[in-house]
This record gives C-alpha cells, structure tokens and sequence, in this order.
C-alpha cells in the first residue's frame, strides 16, 4: 500500500446542506521532525465552554457527520468534531499514518486547541478506538465516553474479520476504496432511510479522486486482525486499557442493523465498560448519527452527569425470592400441580419443589451460569418454569421472561436487545432459537438423545442439571440490588422494551400483591394468567396451572378451570379478560360437581387488559363468594391501583375508566397537560387535573435495558414512572384512565382524550365498539368518532339519527364527523385495545379525499 | 363610523348592513341597482372609476364587498368586475384618506387543488390559483393590501363557503338540484369541509372592521371551525328544505372529467347560467378543506356565534315560512 500525494488542507466548499461554513477553521500542529500538519475541524467555538465534545470519525466518513451535534449544542457546550490527517477536508500528508500515530495526532491538535477540560470524546467506527486512546492518555481533563458502532476487539463469532480480509485481498482493496468511490458510497448506502441526495453527495465531497481517498484504503488495512499486525498491541492496549475507565461515565449508542459492528460488539463493549449506559436505536445501522437522533440521547445524558442518576437501592429489608420455597422444605403437601389435556397431571411437593430448585442450581453454576449471566427462559406455566426461574435466581443469573403473545418475531427482537448467554426452553422454542439464531447457549426442558443434542446443538437439559447439580457449592446468593428480571413490555407501539427489575423490586412486588389482596399460607390458587403464574410459589402456596394454551388465553373452558379449580380447592383464581370470556361462554358444559369445585373461591382476579364488567359478572356467577378485582398496572408497576366488581358499578359514568384507589404503597401523581397538549413537568396530586399518570413505588421496574433514552424520558423527575398514559384523580381519590397521551387529541379549544368518549357512544343502541381519534395537525385537531354496530351496517357516514346521537353524548365537544365501518383494529396481545393511532391514519385518509378502503 | 358598503344586493353585504344600522353606524351603499335596505343608497358599477369616487367621498370606512362569483365565464368579465372594481375602491379610498377598507376575498386566492388540512391563510397567489374565479380574487386581494398604508388600513376577510336563509349560491343550487332530482354526490363524499353560516360571516366582517387599524395588510380566512364531511353539510342543507338526501353517487374522475366538458359546452354555446358541475366544483367537492382559525379568532376577536346545528335549525324554518 501506498500513500497518496501531498496535498493542502482546504476549508469545505459552501452550501452543503446542514453545514454552517462559521463551524469551519483550520488549524496546524507539529509533528516530531518540526513538520507542520495542518486539520479541518469543525468548531462551535462556544465561549466560556463548561464542557467540551471531541468527535472523532471513522471509515470513510469526516467531520460531516457530527453536523447535528454541533447545530443542536446546548449552550455552554464547545463541540469539536475533527477530519483526521488524510481525511475529509484536512491536510493529505503523503505518509501511511497507523493507531498509534493517529493517537498521537489528536494529542497534537488538542494542545494546540488548548483544551483544558472537562472532555468528553464522542467516537464512532474506527473513530472509536483513536478517541479511546486520546481518552486514556488524558485521564486529567477526560470527563466521559460516548462510543457508537465501533470495536476495541474481534469479538468471537463476528463476521468482521472476514469481511475485512476479503476486502483486503490484493486487487480489491484500492479498486474498492481509492480508486473507485465504491466503499464511500456503499457505507453511505448503509443509512435506512436512504439520505437524500444532497447528503450523500456531502459525504464524498472531501474524497473527489483516488489520491484523496488513498488514506481510506491505508486505514481499513490499519484493522489488525494478526497478531504481528503493527496496529494489533496499540488497539490490545486499547482494549484492556478501558477497562479501567470505571470511573469515569460512558455511553454507547448503537445501530445493530449494522452488517459488520452487530450486536456482539456492543456486548464486547459492555463488558469491557459494565457501567456503561447503553441505548440501542432499533432498526438503526452503521450510520448511527445519520440514522438516528443521537444528540437527543447524548445531550440529556450530559446533562444528568452533574445530577445524581435515579437511584432505586432497596429502602427496606425482604425476604428473598426463594425463602417462601426455604421455609417449607420439609413439606410435603402440594406445591404445583399442571392439569394435564386428558386428566392427566403432573405434581409435585414443596419438599420435592425444594430440593430440584437446589440441584439444578447447582447444575447451572456446574456448567458456568454465572452470576450475572442472562438466561432466557422459554417454557410454559408450570413446574418445569417456576424450576428454571427460582434455581436461576438463586445463584444471581438474570432471568429474561419473553412473554408468547409477543409472536415469534416479537420474542426474536426481544432476545436480539436483552443478548442472554443461555437460553432455557421446551423443544420447540429450542428449534426455534436454531433455526432463527436467537442468542444464548440451549438447554432443553426435557431429555434428548444424543443425536437430537447435538443436531440441535443442545448445551444441557434440565435432567443433566439436576444430576450434576450438588447443592452443597451454590454461589452466593444475589444482593437485594442485585437485578433478577427483565421482562417485556407489549411492544403495542414499536418492538417491545425490556424491562429491568433488580430482586428487592421483585420482592416489593410480590409483598404488594400478598398485602393487597390479604393472601394467606391457607391460600390456594388457580393460576391462569401467564405474568402471574409463578406469584402462588413465591408466596409458598399452593398452585395449579389449568389445561390452556399458553399463547390462545381464549381456549380456557370452564370445565378445564374448574377441574383446576377441584384439584386445589381453591381459593383465588387469576384469569386474563380473554380466558374469562372464554370461560363465560362455556360455563353451561360444566357439571354441578365440577361448579361446586368453585365453591371456595375467595377472590377472582382479573389484569393484563381492559375488563369488561359484564365478563366479570358472569364469571362471579360461577363463583358465589368471590369478589372480583382487577389491578391496573403496566409492564413496569404492577399493581398501580385496584378496584372490585362493586366499585366498578359505582363509578360507571366519568371521563375515563375507573381503575380504583392506588395501593397505599404507590404514589400517583398527575403531570398536567396544558391546552396545547403538553406535560408541564411538575406533579400534582391535585384532583380533577388532567394529565399524564406518573407513578413511584418500591415494586417498579428499575429501568429499561439497553434503551437510554427510553429510561431517561420515562423517569422524570428522577424516581418516578411516567406510564404514558392520561387521566385524573377524583375527588374520592380514585384514579381515571382516560387513554394513552399518544392518543390525545389537540383541538383549537384545548385537549380531548379518547376514553369517555368511547364509552358513552358504546353504551348508544346499537354500537359495537368506537374509537375516538384525531385528524389534522395537532393543536388544531378535529375529533372524530369511529365506529361498529352490532349488526353488520355498511360501512361510511353515520346515519343522521347516529350522528345526532352521538354529538349530543360528546357535549362540548364539536364532532366533525361520524364514521361506521365493519370492523376496528385491536392489539392482539391485548384483544380489547383499540389501535387508535391505524384509525387515525385511515380517517385522515378518508377526510381528505381518500378512499375509504380497510383500516 | 360612516361606513360604505359595496355589493350590498348579495347576500353578505346585506347581513354587513343590517349588523352596522342595528349599531348606528352611518351606512350608505354602492351597487348597481335599488335595494330595500333603507340607507342612503348611490347606483353604479364597480368598474366606473367616477362613480366609486363619488360613493366613496365622506366614508370613514369602505366594506368591499362587489365581486362576480361564478364558476364559469371568460376572464375580462371577471377581471372587469373583481380586480379593476377592487382597485377602483382601494384608489379611492386612498384619494379620500379613508381609514379603513375590509375586502371580502376567498379562500380560493391561495389554494392550488390540494387537499387543505388545518391550514392557516397563506399568501394569495395568481399563478397558482385555480380558475378565473380565484385567479381575479387573488390579482385583487394582493393589490388591495399592498395599499395598506398608516393612513388607510386594508384588511381582507376571506369567508369559506357562506350559507344560510336567502342564499342562492350554495343552498340555493344544493336544494334546487335536489328538487329536480339531478344532484349527485361526487366520490365518497367525506371530505372535511368548513363552511360559514352568514350571521358569522358578516360579524368577522365587521369585526375586521373594528380591528382594522391593528391588523391592517392582512388576510384571514373565516370560518365556523367546525368543518364536515361534504355529503353531511349536503343533507343537512336538502333535509333542512324538507327534501330526501340525495342517492345519486358519481365518481371522482366521472364528475371531473363530465365537468370539464360541460365547462366546453357552456362557453362553446355562451348559454345562460352555470353547467350543473365543473372541473373546479368536481375537485372542491373530492378534497378537504378546512383550516386553522387561531390566529383569525385572536387578531379578529371574534368567534362565530352562530353554530352550525343552530344555523340549520335556522334555515329550516326559513325554509317553512317560505311555503
């Protein structure tokens, strides 16, 4: 390889697009030997900076790609994003320049520049490492690290040395990049969405002929892939050299649509820099600060440095997660019972429950489940779950809980972000993690031959755990701020967010629950309800799953839920709205017998969607002396509030949906949204405000995994949930749901919010179901009113009669129009939430010349 | 305030008079021929430079409201009437030092055919304007408030689609159709369309009146904020006339297509009246048009009073006592 020619280092040309020319300056430093390099850097020149951003770019990009960092530099800020000798517009030094040199390079200019602290390096791609160096030889004045897409080492398993070699085979190299703009132009062809010409055509601006390019070709052959490659020590050093960076705060924002740096390089990286607060831009790729708002992530992460980040240590003493399944050790009356499709069940003691729980604890750490190791688990309700769930937590793995109505899709996107090292699950979910290259070492529920072990390359199997295991060198346990969970949220609007809970949350929650709904050790529990499955267990009562399908709630009978019922005698049911309907529906196949089995049921619980009183009503009449609750909570707090069968009559006409009084150990306050629609930022506990409901308790969810930004927005002020949806507390202090604050409606008279609005048209003859959405822009919204009648009515224009009608249950409200059509869109995870957002797009559509079409 | 009206025989300049005499203003208008009004009246056409003078001299303040509205004719007499009447009204309020002008345009002057969504007024442009209609109002508006000056304050008020009792553009054709059995609705029929009931239309003109020296050099669209679906406002009109809704359907391109041809036909032949649709009418009716009346209703200081469920029940019972 060769260097290019020398040539000047020139300022930009003007007009490109989103480029303020005033960033622009040049600047020389002096190298060893009195030789003078002269850079292009870009300079907000902020004076009286309290902090600076020093961004470094990679491959083959330049300075360029900082632009929205500088244009969006909060005040007080200095940004310097730099061309690297060689690249984009700064000085073509006609010498080959490797890591170290660039390094030293960057050490130059930064004196020049005088910069005297605090710093923060911003690198990205092969920008990466040389901000990495620069960071560890200016400990003094370094302030933090914000990394994007970029690697500090091969990772096992990448397809980036590979990559790299074949680029580098002789001939391919300067075709592809000096040459030919082709490796420009394919990086550039990375962004999603394609950027608009103006762009791209920026970005090969510094690199217009083959010697201009020549350093693009001398710093992908710069990649050290051997071990007597003249960079492979310098970035060896990098790479151990961060790790003692603990102290100081780091950032890595990632694409993982990213052909070459995927996601085992962020693992890499987070590994290296464990503290690290990650934020992954799904379906973002290599291009990350052309592909996504990096500035909104970077500058509040900034900004919350000086403040102390929230913090949820344990505030009180618990007990563990296991003790309930510790305490009865010895007993040998039922824990878990799975009734099986043909009377056939499965049990097992609490003794029994006990001693697997140690073996295959002792088998995990036997075969190098770590504490803090990720495991999936993917295996239905029942003993095997509650096993793999408890043994996991007992020697501080972390246990990522995918929820099957996410789909297949759904569940693959969840463990791509949550990246576990095992993965637990029945032999389907197994095939399904082969062939669709879900993360995570296999173990299998149940034994498999040999053949199949190694067909499906299989790890372990529980049965193997279990023998192995010796319970007598368990780990340690978990500290209570130790995390234990993540779990999903429905993922209703975008891929599904993970969920962190550390054991004290988990432990808050379960006393919640007991302490709500007066759960007893006499207590015994139909479990129906998938999220809550395991709560009977870790109370240390007895359990039994009914015979269902654990992805169609709706097949629950009543027959099948009695006979759970019988098994127990039980005292509580859990059921979701749908296994309830179900139940409902089928409540005249049972026998007296199998009714009297419901006989001692106390308390029948309902939660994961809205409930429909009528479901619940006709549920409660199979049970004559259970009073029907149903919670209301989200992914991240569960239970918020709760309200009962009786409660639920009282409050039947409001703006909203009562869910109840919150529990005594929640705080919820109200963040009031003004007449343009927007959140004020300060709570209030006042009543009859409306806005958004925003929650803190010692049972929520700690933070969002590997989603920043997600994280940061969700916890202001800092130790609350804000749980995105909308509505007020009333006089009594009950809480009111009065829809999601994405589906509020901005009208030029102030803020309409869809739920009691719904309400009143369902309860008009005839209507089905209605949504209440928006068209037109925000802050001059006008409402209108979709719906479906009981009896198949053609779609279009309401009648005059319906119309009337419904404006007159609309009050104040002006309706501009009335739409029926066949069938609204639901959320499937959730059967009875209505997709407001589809509709409003489709009503958009229509009311403005559009066809009317399918929703 | 002395005050001028121009136009006075149509339907909003009648409504401005009255909603000025109720408040002593000192009325006199301007139109071709005797009204009912019973205020000071002169005679004359827009286009006569002489005449505007002459009703102009002694006003403080000119509402102008003479205009040719149609959907077909040929551009000079639309030229004629909307743009030299303007300029004749606007140089002779400047010549008089008059304080205040409203010229009553149209939404139109700045609509290009696309679907108008909660948007605000937008400049009024002759090249883009859609018809010899839009195009003269539009020549006319940018002239009238181009002269906007310290001593003249020229505001323009653009009403969307007036109705009400007496109105023979809009109800008028709706219900004369209706009776007929030849009207139809084009496409779907759901687009969103703000109209205005004429009480309203006349209170933002004189509000704009009122505000004038404040607001002066600028444009604002009017109307009741509470746009419908087309087939709606169409049934409600024909309904409130004591006739069934309408269950012809023709479709979009049908009707802009038959449109332009009856456009042909009408100016091939000079026939009288209007062609029952027009390319123009075709693409009003298949698109939304409704706006964003913050501004309007803070620089005005004025909301409509009248609503539109009030409006019809209005225009029902005009309609009773007509039989």
């Amino acid at each position: 390889m060769t260097a290019g020619e020398p040539a000047p280092a020139s300022l930009p040309p003007t007009g490109l697009p989103e480029l303020d020319p005033d960033w622009s300056r040049l600047v020389t430093t002096s190298e060893a030997h009195g030789v003078d390099r002269t850079w292009h850097i870009l300079d907000n020149q902020e004076p009286d900076a309290e902090l600076t951003l020093l961004c470094v770019h990679g491959n083959p990009t330049w300075s360029y790609i900082w632009r929205d960092l500088l244009a969006t530099a909060p005040e007080g800020v200095r940004v310097i994003a730099v061309d690297q000798l060689d690249m984009g517009f700064s000085e073509r030094t006609g010498t080959i320049r490797r890591l170290a040199q660039r390094v030293e390079d960057l050490a130059a200019l930064t004196d020049v520049l005088n910069l005297s602290g605090p710093v923060v390096t911003v690198g990205h791609d092969w920008g990466g490492p040389i901000s990495l160096g620069w960071a560890l030889t200016h400990r003094d004045i370094l302030a933090g690290i914000v990394l994007m897409n970029t690697a500090v080492h091969q990772p096992e398993g990448s397809s980036g040395p590979s990559l790299i070699r074949m680029v580098r085979m002789p001939g391919v190299l300067r075709n592809l990049c000096e040459t030919t703009p082709a490796f420009i132009r394919g990086t550039i062809s990375l962004s999603r969405p394609r950027p608009p010409k103006a762009i791209r055509d920026a970005y090969e601006a510094p690199y217009a002929s083959a010697n201009r390019r020549a350093a693009i070709a001398t710093f992908v052959e710069d990649i050290p892939l051997d071990e007597d490659h003249t960079s492979f020590t310098v970035l060896a050093d990098i790479a151990e050299g961060i790790e003692s960076l603990a102290d100081v705060p780091a950032l890595l924002l990632w694409g993982p649509s990213d052909p070459v740096f995927s996601d085992l390089y962020l693992r890499d990286l987070s590994q290296r820099l464990p503290h690290a607060s990650i934020h992954r831009f799904v379906g973002a790729g290599h291009l990350l600060p052309e592909d996504a708002d990096v500035s909104a992530a970077i500058y509040p992460w900034l900004s919350q440095l000086a403040e102390d980040g929230p913090q949820h240590t344990s505030t009180q003493e618990r007990a563990s997660l296991w003790s309930a399944i510790d305490d009865r050790a010895d007993d040998n009356g039922v824990a878990i019972i799975e009734m099986g499709s043909r009377g056939q069940s499965r049990s097992v003691t609490f003794n029994e429950l006990h001693n697997d729980i140690e073996h295959v604890a002792g088998g995990m750490a036997d075969i190098g489940i770590r504490h803090g190791d990720r495991i999936a688990i993917l295996v239905p309700p029942g003993i095997d779950l509650a096993v793999c769930l408890i043994a996991s937590w007992k020697i501080g793995a972390v246990v990522v809980l995918v929820d099957a109505g996410l789909g297949v899709r759904g569940i693959g996107r969840a463990l791509k972000g949550a990246n576990p090292a095992f993965l637990i699950g029945i032999p389907k979910a197994l095939a399904a993690a082969q062939t669709l290259r879900w993360p995570g070492r296999r173990i299998s529920t149940e034994e498999l031959s040999h053949g199949k072990k190694r067909l499906g390359r299989i790890l372990s199997s529980l049965s193997e755990l279990r023998a192995r295991g010796a319970p007598a060198s368990l780990p340690p346990a978990p500290a209570p701020d130790d995390v234990a969970a993540i779990g999903f949220t429905s993922g209703a609007t975008g891929p599904a967010k993970g969920v962190v809970y550390r054991h004290h949350q988990l432990q808050a929650q379960r006393d919640a629950i007991v302490d709500l709904y007066g759960i007893q050790s006499s207590d015994r529990l139909v479990a129906a309800f998938g999220p809550f499955a395991l709560l009977g267990t870790l109370m240390g009562i007895p359990s039994v799953v009914p015979s269902m399908s654990v992805t169609a709630p709706g097949s629950l009978t009543a027959g099948a839920l009695a006979d759970a019922a019988m098994a127990i005698h039980a005292t509580m049911v859990f059921a979701s709205p749908a296994a309830l309907a179900n139940v409902s529906a089928t409540a005249g196949d049972i026998s007296d017998a199998q009714r009297a089995g419901f006989g001692d049921v106390r308390l029948l619980l309902s939660a994961g969607a809205p409930v429909l009183p009528e479901i619940l009503h006709s549920a409660v009449a199979l049970m004559p002396h259970a009073d029907a609750h149903t919670p209301y909570g989200m992914t991240e707090v569960m239970p918020v509030a709760d309200i009962n069968l009786e409660a639920i009559g009282e409050a039947n006409d409001g703006s909203g949906v009562c869910v109840g009084k919150p529990l005594s150990s929640v705080d919820v306050h109200i963040d009031p949204i003004d007449t343009s629609g927007e959140t004020s930022g300060t709570l209030t506990q006042q009543s009859e405000v409306m806005g958004e409901i925003c929650v803190r308790a010692d049972h929520m969810r700690d933070g969002y995994d590997n989603l920043w930004l997600t994280q940061h927005r969700a916890s202001q002020p800092s130790g609350w949930h804000r749980t995105g949806d909308v509505g007020h507390i009333d006089t009594e202090g009950r809480l009111w749901v009065e829809g999601r604050i994405a589906h509020t409606i901005v009208t030029s008279n102030g803020v309409v919010t869809p739920v009691g609005l719904e309400q009143r048209v369902v309860r008009l003859d005839g209507v089905a179901l209605a949504a209440v959405v928006g068209v037109g822009p925000r802050g001059v919204q006008q409402v209108v009113v979709v719906l479906t009648m009981t009896s198949g009515t053609k779609s279009g224009l309401a009648s005059a009669y319906l119309a009337r009608s419904v404006r007159e249950v609309a009050g104040d409200v002006d309706i501009a129009a009335v739409l029926v059509v066949s069938a609204l869109p639901v959320d499937k995870r959730h059967n009875s939430k209505i997709d407001r957002a589809r509709i409003a797009t489709w009503a958009d559509g229509v009311l403005s010349g559009g066809r009317m079409g399918k929703i | 305030m002395k005050v001028l009206v121009t136009g006075a025989t149509s339907l909003l300049g009648g409504a401005i008079v009255r909603l000025l005499v109720d408040r002593d203003d000192a009325v006199s208008v301007f139109q071709r021929g005797p009204t009912d009004l019973g205020v000071a009246e002169t005679h004359g056409d827009v286009a006569d430079a002489v005449a505007v003078r002459r009703a102009v001299a002694g006003a403080d303040a000119v509402v102008h409201v003479a205009g040719l509205v149609s959907t077909v004719g040929p551009w000079s007499s639309f030229e004629r009437t909307n743009v030299v009447g303007t300029r004749n009204v606007v140089a002779a309020a400047l010549e008089r030092g008059v304080g205040r002008v409203v010229f009553i345009s149209s939404p139109s002057v700045a609509h290009s055919g696309a679907s108008l969504v909660g948007v605000g007024a937008g400049r009024a442009n002759p090249d883009t304007a859609r018809g010899n209609y839009a195009r003269s109002k539009a020549e006319a508006e940018l002239l009238a408030l181009d002269a906007n000056c310290a001593a003249t304050a020229v505001v323009a008020i653009r009403p969307h689609l007036i109705w009400g009792p007496g109105d023979t553009q809009l109800v008028g054709r709706i219900v004369e159709r209706a009776r007929s059995g030849r009207l139809a609705i084009v496409g779907p029929g759901m687009s969103l369309i703000d109209t205005i009931y004429i009480d309203n239309a006349a209170s933002a003109a004189v509000a704009a009146l009122d505000r004038a020296p404040e607001i002066g050099g600028q444009a604002f669209v009017v109307t009741n904020g509470q746009p419908r679906p087309v087939r709606e406002i169409v049934n409600r009109i024909v309904s409130a006339a004591g006739l069934e809704p309408p269950r012809l359907r023709v479709p979009f391109l049908v009707a802009k297509v038959g449109g332009g041809a009856a456009e042909r036909m009408w100016a091939a032949r000079d026939l009288a009246g209007e062609p029952p649709m027009t390319r123009f009418l075709a693409e009003q009716l298949a698109t939304a048009h409704w706006f964003d009346q913050r501004e309007t209703r803070a620089k005005l200081q004025w909301s409509p009073h009248v609503s539109l469920d009030e409006g019809f029940v209005r225009l029902e019972q005009w309609f009773g006592s007509q039989q």
